[in-house]
């Protein structure tokens, strides 16, 4: 399993566009929003939670397609198949790997885009923390829909399709989590139900993206 | 290692390809599977390996036995040879790296990264996965393309060697490996000329 | 004689071919008559005046909605555990059915919420979580569309059907926490007390019995040509092998 995982970073890395293609997107979206709504700091500050969680969620989105697909061109997942990793540790280090290499960065650089964006003080902390804890969910979640979509030709926008509308409970609890912190306000309700999410996510969806591999595979 | 196919009938998308596929693979035997193309090769392999549930029939071995190597070659380009190696070995919890590095002559390409392999180079690291796996059968697909004469060679020492070690293999192809303990399965009098009993969709439409 | 008979595509056809006339014929009564006694038999509302009656198409259709998803899952799962073929294709063809009734739902509702909210458009709960099962209507049948082989195709929708049941029940109490909302409570509900009146009501109850016919008749003929897409592609393939 560790093999597996150290292969997957390796590759990240080597191939590039790993770790920086997610982050170089992430950056470029939350610097077209004043463009797009204005350089009113006020609005800008108001928007900034949501604009950062939505931003990372788009972010996510974007190296999804290459979960499975890449070792479903080459054969690999054949063989993974076949090996005595269980299909359901597979889709548990894919999504893990997909989460080092995309989310992890993400709540790092989250914070220096909150200045872009007048993030007020106080949301900060709230943004890193909900972050932190809400991107593993978008890659158990985006895992589960690479699986579905592994054998189609033409997958990655269908991609999109299935897993938006799966992305709307962590986005809602996500952002929450930040409008609240940077109003000043207590946010650990929701911070609480994202973290639930994340957990349920992480437990289940491993499952489901297995069951969704064996039938691609035949 | 024992294998027994009962009966078997595999299917390709939703479609019978073949039926009533019986045989037995005993220990230090290797069965070359004939048949022209499209007729069921893959599929059955694809089957054997249990990557595809069956139609109908049994497949009975034991679990965790049988190593596939399909047409892919399931390299990773950025790797260099020996992390590609170190990989599989790592998954399949085997090992004799060594082994497999000096049956298929890669030790002099073991820093080269993967994608700067000759495609018979690819097809060489593919095959030398095989032994890292420490499986009893070898399921193979058309092991031989691109690889020349004293490759050929190569992989029939391999084979040779794997099967006097008490291993089995059962291989598609159409090169004579020179092999022999080789028993040749023409699998034509299989190929499904019909749909399955069990298909729903078909009782009502000839009624 | 069991209820799985009806999973062979021979016994479906039959049966379902005795029923439809039956129940497509009820569907058209019923609907004609609720909709003409609600649209013209009923007094307006004290409070919202004629748009009310927007009623008889807006709640059946909602309630259709969410029933066609519900039964989209129970279909998916009898095919998950007994791999009945009917009961796949009969999920894949209420999928439309369903989506269509959601369109309604959400059109009726815009239209009456202009008068009512004066807006077109509100992202009140009720109505983000109809947009969301849109949504998860059209994932679903371009997953459908996208797999060539039924079988696969039947199985990976199953398995999205399941696990998206679930985030919409999630997406639903999100977003009451998310926002409070401006639609008026439940119209129909099993444990309140009966918040609308028997002259609304009666009509109203035709008018529901009218959509559920309709739904089941729909769906009935569309998993009949499901069937025959499916029989017309094994005749082909035994063309083939032969």
């Amino acid at each position: 399993m560790i093999g597996l995982f150290k292969r997957d970073l390796a590759l990240a890395v080597r191939a590039g566009g790993g770790f920086g293609l997610g982050l170089a997107f992430f950056l470029i979206v939350t610097v077209l929003v004043p463009f797009g709504v204005g350089p009113n700091t006020g609005i800008l500050s108001t928007i900034a939670p949501g604009i950062l969680w939505l931003g990372a969620l788009l972010a996510c989105l974007l190296s999804l397609d290459r979960v499975f697909q890449l070792d479903w061109e080459d054969g690999s997942l054949d063989l993974l198949a076949t090996s005595p990793l269980p299909l359901e540790n597979v889709a548990a280090i894919k999504a893990l790997a997909h989460w080092v290499t995309t989310g992890l960065p993400l709540v790092v650089a989250a914070p220096i885009l909150g200045v872009l964006l007048n993030l007020p003080g106080p949301g900060y902390g709230w943004l890193m923390a909900s972050l932190a804890l809400g991107t593993p969910a978008l890659s158990a979640i985006g895992t589960f829909g690479a699986a579905l979509t592994v054998g189609l030709k033409r997958g990655g926008l269908l991609l999109s399709l299935l897993v938006l509308p799966l992305y709307v409970p962590t986005l809602i609890f996500g952002a929450l989590v930040v409008t609240r912190g940077a109003a000043g306000l207590d946010a650990t309700t929701p911070l609480a139900l994202l973290a639930g999410i994340t957990l349920a996510t992480i437990a289940t969806l491993p499952f489901a993206a297995a069951a969704a591999l064996r039938v691609n595979l035949r | 290692m024992h294998m027994t196919v009962t009966d078997l009938a595999c299917a390709r998308g939703s479609l019978q390809v073949l039926a009533g596929v019986s045989f037995p693979l005993s220990p230090g035997q290797a069965l070359i599977l004939r048949g022209p193309n499209g007729s069921g090769k893959t599929t059955l392999l694809r089957t054997l390996a249990g990557l595809t549930p069956p139609l109908s029939g049994k497949i009975v071995a034991e679990p965790d036995a049988i190593a596939y190597a399909g047409h892919a070659d399931g390299l990773k380009a950025q790797l260099s040879v020996a992390e590609n190696l170190r990989f599989w070995a790592g998954i399949f919890g085997g090992s004799g790296i060594d082994d497999a590095v000096s049956a298929f002559d890669l030790a002099e390409l073991l820093d080269r990264p993967a994608g700067e392999l000759s495609a018979g180079q690819k097809r060489r690291l593919s095959l030398a996965r095989l032994l890292v796996t420490g499986r009893a059968i070898w399921c193979l697909d058309e092991p031989t393309v691109s690889l020349d004469a004293s490759n050929v060679a190569r992989f029939a020492a391999a084979v040779g060697a794997h099967l006097a070690g008490g291993g089995s293999a059962i291989i598609a192809t159409h090169i004579d490996l020179g092999l022999p303990q080789a028993d040749i399965l023409d699998i034509s009098p299989f190929v499904a000329k019909s749909l399955p009993v069990s298909d729903p969709f078909s009782d009502e439409a000839f009624a | 004689m069991s209820f799985w008979e009806y999973a062979n595509p021979r016994k479906f056809m039959a049966t379902s071919a005795m029923l439809l006339p039956w129940v497509a014929t009820l569907a058209a009564l019923c609907l004609i008559t609720g909709l003409i006694w609600g649209f013209f038999f009923t007094p307006d509302d004290f409070r919202q005046g004629s748009t009310v009656k927007i009623i008889y198409l807006h709640v059946p259709a909602a309630l259709m909605a969410i029933n066609a998803w519900l039964m989209m899952l129970v279909t998916s799962l009898i095919w998950v555990i007994r791999r009945h073929h009917v009961s796949a294709l009969a999920a894949k063809a209420a999928a439309p059915v369903g989506m269509v009734f959601t369109l309604i739902a959400l059109f009726t509702g815009a239209v009456w919420g202009q008068p009512m909210w004066g807006t077109w458009w509100e992202w009140d709960p009720r109505l983000t979580s109809f947009l969301i099962l849109f949504l998860f209507y059209l994932g679903y049948m371009a997953l459908w569309e996208a797999i060539e082989n039924p079988d696969s195709a039947a199985d990976l929708t199953s398995v999205l059907c399941l696990v998206g049941s679930v985030f919409a029940i999630i997406s639903r109490y999100a977003l009451v926490f998310w926002n409070q909302g401006l639609h008026q409570g439940a119209t129909l509900s099993l444990d309140a007390e009966q918040n609308i009146s028997d002259v609304f009501w009666y009509p109203l109850l035709v008018c529901i019995a009218g959509f559920v016919l309709l739904f089941v008749a729909l769906v009935l003929y569309r998993t009949q040509t499901e069937i025959r897409v499916r029989r017309l592609k094994a005749l082909i393939a035994q063309e083939r092998m032969a």
